[in-house]
């Protein structure tokens, strides 16, 4: 029997926002696609952001490409970083240096989203 | 912009020392624009430099050169150079700042990272990616040593031009 995808609940949303000066994104949305998938939940709901100024990047917080977010929440903390137009750097789990997060923690962060929703309606 | 097999652009820049450094009295010499900001110049860098000391014997030069605007990219000021050079991270490799940018321009270069081989006549031989996967550390600049073995032994590379992969240079505006 084929199982449908979850839909996210409401008003959770996933994005992914990125500059074209960066040739990351492409990898970072296949994985972001990928963790969703194993998460039975839809791919097709990313909300792709393109960021192509400096204004725009700051106005939007955006330290880099790619960012993702689930529901507001960056994946990985971007510390201190300036918000600017550029490749960002994530560091993988085993410590090496990456232009895209780690899938890992992409499905954490997924599977993690649900319970922070259920936390805020207590 | 340099070509293959042409003469590739005399330079003389200073390191995080001020000491001038020029590409050539070598078998080999290896260009590489780099920085400090950009992920896969970071995720290639360790390889680049185990190539810097694995032929370090056979007389090859590697000279890292950080182009980048620093004014819109503070993480690429000379100071932020200076402190990885003071941390051991460009062993063996002196760390060169192109402030006017007039030698990334010259060579035609594209990405950090994105590696330029000269021959010991100071002919292009080799330009591009150091290999096929910046997230595959066990690649271990296959395509660079390569280069640089078919130099070393009087043969043309092959390939002798890869796509350079990496953070665009930021050219100042």
């Amino acid at each position: 029997m084929e199982v449908a995808p979850l839909p996210w609940p409401e008003g959770m949303r996933v994005e992914l926002l990125f500059w074209s000066g960066c040739p990351s994104h492409p990898a970072a949305l296949a994985d972001l696609r990928q963790a969703m998938a194993e998460q039975k939940l839809d791919p097709g709901t990313i909300v792709l952001r393109e960021i192509q100024t400096q204004a725009q990047a700051e106005l939007e917080h955006f330290v880099g490409s790619p960012t993702i977010r689930i529901d507001g929440v960056d994946v990985q903390s971007p510390g201190g970083e300036p918000p600017g137009l550029t490749c960002r750097i994530y560091r993988r789990r085993d410590g090496r240096i990456s232009p895209t997060p780690d899938p890992a923690d992409l499905r954490d962060a997924l599977r993690a989203e649900p319970i922070s929703i259920v936390e805020r309606s207590v | 912009m340099t070509a293959l097999g042409g003469p590739a652009p005399a330079f003389a820049l200073p390191d995080t020392d001020g000491n001038i450094h020029e590409p050539g009295g070598a078998p080999a010499t290896v260009v590489v624009f780099t920085c400090n900001h950009c992920p896969y110049a970071l995720a290639w860098h360790g390889r680049i430099v185990a190539v810097a000391r694995d032929y370090r014997e056979q007389g090859v030069r590697v000279l890292a050169v950080n182009p980048n605007d620093a004014e819109r990219y503070p993480r690429d000021s000379l100071e932020a150079m200076r402190a990885r050079v003071e941390r051991g991270e460009f062993e063996g490799v002196p760390y060169l700042r192109d402030e006017s940018q007039d030698v990334a321009r010259a060579y035609g270069a594209k990405t950090t990272p994105d590696v330029f081989v000269l021959d010991a006549a100071g002919v292009l031989r080799y330009r591009g990616a150091p290999d096929g996967d910046h997230d595959d550390p066990a690649q271990n600049a296959a395509l660079l040593r390569s280069a640089l073995d078919a130099v070393l032994d009087g043969r043309d590379p092959d390939p002798g031009e890869t796509p350079p992969v990496g953070c665009s240079i930021k050219w100042r505006t």
